[in-house]
């Protein structure tokens, strides 16, 4: 790869509720994380660049929305566009894709998770929030058959319990955990980058 | 549960299939998109193997056609961004009605939702009357579609929220008439539009153009072909003319980027520059 871009990639996916659990989770992620991190939040299409400067406020690593072809660096965050679903290529680089919703969301976090575990493989760590919907729980199947690592919020902690509770059932999970808990593990997944 | 049967290989190997024998060239469109959506259709129309697949669409060109309008995206709405569509009113509009014939060009238009937004746009500025809307695309099932100007009316309280977003002046509701669970679109609004194929990949330019729109096509393109079709665009913008893009997408970083300068910061509205 011409840059050095990311070799191990964190998965972020939240709906209903979810958004809480990233605002908790960010101030705990090490400022020399050597992963990309990738948040795909489940919201109303319009006005979302605002999304980004509410999650910049949580933490000093860079934050933005996602651009097509642009490649994805360790230590920053990237936030899958509204209306638009965010697409992983073999050579790091993202993608936007304006096709159909899929459980009636754009952009999905199942798409997302697929394509990136596709690419990453088991350097793939996928963490599933709160929410009302199925989606994702697909995604985190396929981070699983990849050996990549999955982590779900704990049901009990998370404002709306259906999404994380369906992946419990659903998937073989690795760690269950609240919110707080979550950077701790990001960090030791990712590692630091030297220097 | 891993849904992608189809390695990205063996897709390469169906995109080569389908330029030699059909000439329809997805060799430089961007990979993951083009992965998930053949594999879709293999899901979809339960092949047994990929090589059965293969010989399907080597073999049957129908099935070939079905493959092309398949992997390519066909997902569209009217007044999508209705920012962009208010933008266009406020700044294009004024600046086309000088022109005493205005020529626009709508590539990659799909079933044509985006194309009867802006002839109801130009309608209200009272300039459809001297435009002629030339709207494209690879799919001809898609153009078929869209000349039929009828679209589903689910869809239409959701239109008619970002019709007026979009600064629209009118009821919404008197562009179309309902039928079942049908709207069908004012023949007048139609009269101007003239719906072809035409392949960005592979077709030239045909005419000269003071707009030209074209949004959420390039992103599905790889760099190399992003640039090539925006060389195309520039080639068939008058001096002067407007270039309009999809909310994701972007000049900057492109081999045209020094001809054009943009319109206003937010909306992806290019203007080139007079030469």
């Amino acid at each position: 790869m011409a840059m050095d871009t990311a070799s191990r990639v964190v998965l972020i996916g939240g709906s209903a509720g979810g958004l809480q659990a990233i605002l908790t989770l960010l101030p705990g992620l090490s400022p020399r994380l050597n992963a990309a991190v990738i948040i795909v939040l489940h919201r109303q299409s319009s006005a979302d660049s605002v999304l980004a400067e509410l999650l910049a406020v949580k933490t000093s690593l860079p934050v933005r929305e996602a651009e097509e072809k642009e490649a994805l660096l360790p230590g920053a965050i990237y936030i899958a566009p509204g209306d638009y679903h965010l697409l992983v290529e073999t050579d790091h680089t993202l993608s936007l894709d304006y096709s159909e919703k899929v459980n009636f969301s754009r952009p999905s976090i199942d798409v997302t998770f697929s394509s990136a575990v596709g690419v990453f493989g088991a350097k793939t760590m996928a963490v599933l929030l709160s929410g009302a919907n199925g989606d994702g729980v697909e995604g985190l199947g396929d981070v699983h058959e990849a050996g990549g690592i999955t982590i779900v919020q704990d049901p009990d902690t998370a404002v709306v319990d259906f999404m994380p509770r369906h992946a419990i059932q659903a998937v073989p999970v690795d760690h269950v955990l609240v919110a707080a808990d979550m950077a701790s593990f990001i960090n030791n997944f990712a590692g630091l980058m030297v220097g | 549960m891993n849904r992608n049967h189809i390695s990205e290989q063996e897709v390469s190997m169906l995109l080569n299939d389908v330029l030699e024998r059909y000439g329809y060239d997805f060799t430089e469109y961007a990979h993951a998109s083009i992965n998930r959506r053949v594999n879709h259709l293999f899901q979809l129309d339960r092949f047994p193997s990929f090589a059965e697949f293969r010989y399907r669409i080597i073999a049957d060109a129908g099935y070939a056609l079905r493959f092309v309008e398949e992997i390519t995206v066909n997902v569209t709405e009217m007044f999508r961004d209705p920012q962009f569509y208010y933008m266009l009113r406020q700044q294009v509009l004024p600046v086309l009605a000088t022109y005493p014939l205005i020529r626009i060009w709508h590539a990659g238009c799909s079933t044509g939702e985006e194309v009867y937004s802006f002839a109801i746009l130009l309608k209200e500025a009272n300039l459809l009357h001297k435009s002629v809307i030339y709207a494209t695309d690879i799919n001809t099932s898609v153009l078929e579609k869209g000349r039929t100007g009828i679209f589903p009316l689910s869809q239409m309280q959701q239109y008619s929220r970002n019709y007026m977003e979009a600064g629209g002046l009118h009821d919404f509701s008197s562009y179309y008439t309902a039928n079942y669970e049908y709207a069908k679109f004012r023949q007048d609004l139609g009269e101007k539009i003239i719906f072809s194929p035409h392949n960005l990949v592979t077709d030239g330019s045909f005419n000269e153009f003071q707009l030209i729109i074209c949004r959420n096509v390039l992103i599905y393109f790889n760099k190399t072909l992003q640039d090539k079709v925006l060389r195309l665009f520039g080639d068939s913008l008058e001096p002067l003319g407007f270039l309009a893009l999809g909310s994701k997408e972007s000049l900057n970083f492109t081999s045209v980027s020094g001809q054009f300068r943009q319109v206003d910061s937010k909306e992806k509205i290019w203007r080139k520059h007079h030469l």
